[in-house]
């Protein structure tokens, strides 16, 4: 028999009361950080430049459908597809933080009169507008962003496209010193997109520098981003340096990937569903329901005349 | 007096069985042994409260944040693809625990497992609610032709439909109904719930496949230990 004392009754209960309390208190606050970390902060704001606008009475900045409410600046920034930073759409807007977006240069070259390297700083004292467009993500959600910039047609007639030119193809800004994470994307960067010359002189395809009246975030694009409100998100580029007059349809990032999922006009239609998911409906941000897709992302009046008696179905 | 041993084959040294005050006989503490949270962590109904709770911990957590919109920009979004993470997380542990308990000696795990699989099944069932109300804001009419249209509903419907038997049966009182031989067989079908879910959440994604390829790769190295295990019988 040991001479050490018996550890008395209630001490050792209390003590093996307080070990299974501290082990609940451990385990569960565990627990909960570490889930904690997955749910995603919003909490980029609007940081940028106030950019001064023309106001256009009655033009295209207009909100169609009192179903149309704008998105917030909350939503906008913090929920973005942007692989070349991040395919988590919470984390692009923290992982783009340090984006270098100035100086910056936009190259227009190719089948044109007089190609032409601007500066952004010549780009920003353009006349600029705003205009209220609905975004809407092959993914099947949408949102809608008061965009500032100008029409992309303005910018192509002063380079003056020649008789050879058919499409205009758009390149991204790739460094993968500043996008570490690019390649988990697994899709190939620089990122590209093109549209029909037809597409990109309509007055509807804008190039945006800002929303909400300042200069673009880092995460949407900046400092300049192309806008084509009646295709999928993905056809609008963001971050563009080269802007190229072509005479065939050039090559697409997402097409390139996966072509039998990702089309070159890929516009808004809800009767040509995606392979994997259907595009009947979408979610529009903010909202807990889902609403019907509208045919050309409800801009149909504006652009349908472009594919006059073409088959949308195989030339999705 | 006789040498007492403890779980883990220490002996108590000279001091062997204490009588308490109380009458009732214990083991003493008095050689260095391990820490008394380890000891704590020996019985086993703790053990199954603790996973319980924390295995409920991220549906409190989420309706706590739904409650108070801080779920992000895509609140529908994060829960629906949240809710069949954690499905496909606990079917990846109750597969863990066969292998864990053979090769690793681990038997405390033996308990819990009934318990991870309904957990599996908890947050399936979350899942297919979130789809239910939010994607197809009621409308079942309409899953049908989302289950024949898109293959990866359809995997997410089979691995579903399939763990209803399986929760159903997670009881004693079905185990000797069935018989232990048929209700293992039975239970053979969380093989394929593992593989059809992994194979939906592939299919989900637009390229970028690395969550999809983790449970991928686990689950084929789960199921790879069965089927060796088996082979040798």
């Amino acid at each position: 028999m040991t001479t050490d004392p018996v550890t008395p009754e209630p001490l050792y209960r209390n003590r093996r009361a307080f070990l299974k309390l501290s082990i609940w208190a451990g385990t569960g606050a565990a627990t909960a950080s570490l889930f904690k970390a997955f749910v995603p902060d919003p909490s980029a704001e609007l940081t940028g430049a106030d950019i001064p606008t023309t106001p256009v009475p009655g033009s295209l900045t207009h909100m169609p459908d009192p179903g149309d409410s704008l998105s917030t600046v909350s939503e906008i920034t913090n929920y973005n597809n942007f692989y070349e930073f991040s395919t988590s759409k919470a984390a692009v807007s923290w992982k783009a933080e340090d984006f270098i977006t100035s100086p910056w240069k936009v190259t227009v070259e190719g089948w044109v009169h007089t190609p032409r390297i601007y500066d952004m700083s010549d780009l920003m004292r353009r006349e600029q507008v705003e205009r209220v467009y609905r975004l809407r993500c092959v993914e099947g959600w949408s949102m809608v962003i008061p965009w500032v910039g100008f029409p992309l047609h303005t910018l192509l007639a002063e380079v003056k496209p020649l008789g050879k030119a058919t499409h205009v193809a758009f390149e991204s800004y790739y460094d993968p010193s500043q996008m570490p994470d690019a390649a988990k994307a697994n899709i190939p960067f620089p990122y590209v997109e093109g549209l029909r010359l037809d597409e990109a002189m309509h007055p509807l395809t804008f190039l945006a520098t800002g929303l909400y009246g300042k200069t673009l975030p880092n995460q949407n694009g900046a400092p300049i981003r192309l806008v084509v409100p009646w295709k999928y998100g993905f056809k609008s580029a963001k971050s563009i340096v080269r802007i190229t007059l072509t005479d065939r349809e050039p090559p697409t990032t997402w097409n390139r990937f996966n072509p039998l999922e990702y089309g070159f006009y890929s516009n808004v239609n809800p009767e040509v569903d995606h392979p994997r998911w259907s595009q009947t409906r979408e979610r529009r941000i903010g909202e807990n329901e889902t609403r019907p897709t509208l045919p050309f992302n409800g801009y149909g009046d504006q652009v349908a005349s472009l594919y006059k008696g073409m088959d949308l179905m195989s030339n999705f | 007096m006789g040498e007492s041993s403890d779980s883990k084959g220490r002996t108590a040294g000279a001091a062997g069985r204490h009588a308490l005050p109380s009458g009732n006989l214990e083991v003493g503490r008095t050689v260095p042994g391990p820490p008394s949270f380890l000891r704590v962590l020996l019985d086993a109904k703790f053990r199954q409260q603790l996973i319980a709770v924390n295995s409920l911990i991220p549906s409190l957590m989420m309706l706590y944040y739904w409650q108070h919109h801080d779920l992000g920009v895509n609140p529908v979004e994060f829960v629906t693809r949240t809710t069949g993470v954690l499905a496909l997380l606990f079917l990846v542990l109750t597969l863990l625990v066969t292998p864990l308990r053979k090769l690793a000696k681990w038997n405390w795990l033996a308990p819990h497992r009934r318990m991870l699989g309904l957990f599996a099944f908890f947050y399936a069932t979350a899942h297919l609610l979130t789809y239910v109300v939010f994607d197809r804001a009621f409308d079942v009419a309409s899953i049908p032709a989302d289950v024949w249209k898109r293959p990866f509903i359809a995997l997410g419907m089979v691995a579903f439909l399939l763990m209803v038997p399986l929760a159903a049966t997670s009881n004693n009182a079905m185990i000797k109904r069935l018989g232990g031989r048929t209700w293992t067989r039975l239970h053979r079908l969380t093989y394929v719930c593992a593989i059809a879910g992994a194979a939906h959440y592939w299919l989900i994604v637009k390229s970028d496949i690395t969550y999809p390829a983790v449970f991928a790769s686990i689950i084929v190295i789960l199921l790879g230990y069965r089927a060796i295990a088996a082979s040798r019988r």
